[in-house]
């Protein structure tokens, strides 16, 4: 253990370093609660919480710069159980579970769940058929792992594929987030404000790789959990007098019944697997479980998830480190439910029914950000009213108020008629959920180009200060291109996180598990695999969503991977079974990443600590 | 192994195959059907990985393959 002598001064006292962190942050937005009440206008506490919380990232990052190679790509493999838990919760939460998840929840009721669970079950196949084992092989990327275990280019090829593809999706979703915030809370176009937020993503990325993004990942998990559970501890304790929400609001979820009854809404919300006309459906139900398998799989495939299990120190921290990853998860997806249910009753309550003239500042705010807010008085009688319940896609049309589910979160403060520096909080802790999750996914392609096709494919006599500019260069690139991808707003974020899971999951699981578990798999089993679940999942996901293509069997395209995943496995049973045994040093590879002792056989020693 | 994965199974699918059923079971205001999917499954999530955990620790040490 030489290696964490070094370092000793900052590992020993990471406790105290983050401790003070979260003193610091609390009282700076302790004083902005004070400046507010002493009349410091709005955009000015908005300003002060997004720069100062960027500001913070890039100052970690600059910390943290570094120009070693394990240090840069698997943060020197020090990072403790508990911190890289806390780590991984930033790099998983990302603004779909933050700005949208409570909001999903909000418009589709108890089908929303799906996501719920679905996002938090995947971890215990993590711990189970994977962390430990990619841990043990020790390398710095997935596609290294499937490079190694099917002996060749081709399957690290359809690896960085898949990566790619998932990976970009997903951070599509996340400059989208970071977009809408950024416009809101520095009253700036939707399009530019896009562009705005990606130099805040490249500020901590650029710096100093999985080092960096690990130490910042922390700092943004303790902002982000923070900026969730405040606004709703708030609520639970002024409307029940109880602060635990996840308590209180079966209370809420009363009222709701009660109101909807008032109101006239047919689908109610904890009514489950039931169509808009509020009848149970069965389309609902198997999209439901659909969904939750999906994007279970998907959270065990999820290249910047699994790269984080190689920070460890060794493959007993990587178990643990799972099980404080999903409690800290836990504690978000926990109190989404009560989020969604606050929230909604706050509308219902205080919103509907009111004269339109007299709607309190936010409308107007919220309504200038792009539509994502509409309200038009359709019977002209001057009075919000609702007249249906349709979610249009991301969209929850009452008639003559329009919600899109991205701003649930973020404006429900101001809904509730809380201070404005809950609002700005709430606005940080989404931003660096976005932010946390763009940085790691950068980092995972930027990786998987650098490492994987430049170093081993292209350039392997490449010096480290060349293959590290060329990971920036290409850093740069993608989060360029996903900028103006999100700039045409393809969809809601939660649906295209959705479709990154499902991409990631039909392409990478079976090749994965399979790979770890059955050691007959061959290499040329597992790229048709790979290529062909991959390929049905992707070409299901467009022909679906862009050439009007009517769904197999009413299953949306958020769960594809329903499709992709078993072609996956089926196909590299086959193949597998029909091409010649692996030889004998790659079954020695296999049961020797399996056991935690001993050296791993048949990679080039020294990359392995 | 078999059996976590067993239990992840429960949590994950059959508890929720019921949800209207137990949806008829109201406790402190939460119907439990919506309630097991909105936070049970997930408390048994978070069990079920530290368990996990602790289990394969053991299960090396016992069997001589844990790390030195």
């Amino acid at each position: 253990m030489a290696y964490e002598i070094g370092r000793g001064g900052f590992l020993a006292n990471l406790g105290k370093v983050y401790g003070i962190y979260t003193g610091g942050f609390i009282a700076f937005t302790i004083l902005l609660a004070i400046l507010e009440q002493l009349g410091v206008p709005n955009h000015i506490i908005g300003y002060a919480f997004m720069f100062l919380t960027i500001a913070i990232y890039a100052y970690i990052g600059i910390l943290s710069r570094t120009t070693e190679l394990s240090e840069y790509y698997v943060a020197g493999r020090v990072v403790p159980a508990f911190y890289n838990g806390m780590a991984t919760g930033a790099d998983w939460m990302s603004a779909a579970s933050f700005i949208s998840m409570a909001g999903g929840l909000f418009i589709a009721g108890y089908n929303g769940l799906g996501y719920v669970v679905g996002w938090t079950g995947g971890y215990v196949l993590v711990a189970i058929l994977l962390a430990p084992y990619l841990r043990k092989f020790g390398q710095f990327t997935v596609p290294d792992f499937l490079g190694t275990r099917y002996e060749g280019n081709v399957a690290r090829i359809c690896g960085v594929v898949v990566l790619f593809c998932a990976s970009f999706t997903y951070i599509v979703a996340q400059t989208f987030g970071i977009g809408i915030i950024t416009s809101r809370f520095l009253g700036i176009p939707f399009e530019i404000a896009i562009f705005a937020g990606l130099v805040g993503i490249l500020v901590c990325s650029m710096l100093g790789g999985m080092r960096a993004v690990t130490w910042t990942q922390v700092a943004q998990y303790i902002i982000l959990i923070i900026a969730y559970l405040v606004p709703v501890i708030w609520l639970s304790t002024q409307r029940y007098g109880i602060p635990i929400p996840e308590l209180t609001y079966g209370q809420a979820l009363k009222q709701i019944a009660e109101l909807e009854e008032q109101l006239g809404i047919v689908k109610h919300h904890v009514a489950p697997f039931t169509d808009a006309q509020g009848q149970f459906s069965w389309t609902e139900f198997h999209n439901f479980w659909a969904l939750v398998l999906c994007l279970m799989i998907g959270t065990a495939s999820l290249p910047h998830i699994l790269m984080r299990y190689f920070t460890t120190p060794n493959v007993r921290q990587a178990r643990e480190s799972v099980g404080w990853s999903i409690f800290f998860i836990f504690l978000l997806y926990f109190t989404a439910p009560a989020y969604a249910a606050f929230a909604k009753l706050e509308v219902y309550q205080s919103v509907i029914g009111q004269p339109i003239a007299s709607l309190p500042a936010w409308v107007q705010s919220w309504s200038q950000v792009g539509g994502l807010l509409t309200i038009a008085d359709g019977n002209g009688n001057g009075v919000l009213e609702v007249t249906k319940y349709a979610a249009a896609g991301a969209v929850l049309d009452l008639g003559e108020i329009k919600i899109h589910q991205d701003i649930i979160v973020l404006s429900m403060p101001e809904i509730a008629g809380l201070p404005y520096v809950i609002s700005g909080l709430v606005a940080a802790g989404g931003l660096a959920a976005a932010l946390s999750t763009a940085d790691g996914l950068l980092l995972a392609i930027a990786n998987a180009l650098s490492h994987d096709i430049y170093y081993k494919m292209i350039n392997p006599n490449a010096s480290t200060v060349k293959r590290l500019v060329v990971a920036r260069t290409l850093l740069i690139l993608v989060a360029l291109v996903a900028a103006a991808t999100a700039a045409t707003r393809p969809s809601g974020i939660i649906q295209m996180v959705a479709w990154a899971f499902s991409l990631a999951a039909s392409g990478l699981f079976a090749p994965l598990v399979l790979g770890i578990w059955w050691k007959r798999t061959t290499s040329i089993g597992a790229i048709c695999g790979m290529i062909a679940g991959f390929g049905v999942c992707l070409y299901y996901l467009i022909a679906t969503h862009y050439f009007g293509m009517p769904l197999w069997f009413g299953i949306r395209n958020v769960s594809s991977a329903v499709f992709g995943l078993p072609v996956a496995f089926i196909v590299t049973w086959l193949v597998s079974l029909v091409t010649p045994e692996p030889s004998k040093e790659m079954q020695d590879f296999v049961d020797s990443i399996r056991i935690p002792k001993g050296e791993v056989h048949g990679v080039a020693a020294g990359a392995h600590h | 192994m078999w059996v976590i994965l067993a239990w992840w199974f429960v949590f994950s699918f059959l508890v929720h195959l019921f949800a209207v059923q137990l949806n008829e079971i109201v406790i402190f205001g939460f119907p439990l059907g919506f309630y097991m999917a909105a936070q049970g499954s997930l408390i048994a999530f978070v069990v079920l990985c530290f368990w996990n955990a602790k289990a394969q620790n053991r299960i090396d040490e016992e069997f001589g393959v844990a790390e030195d």
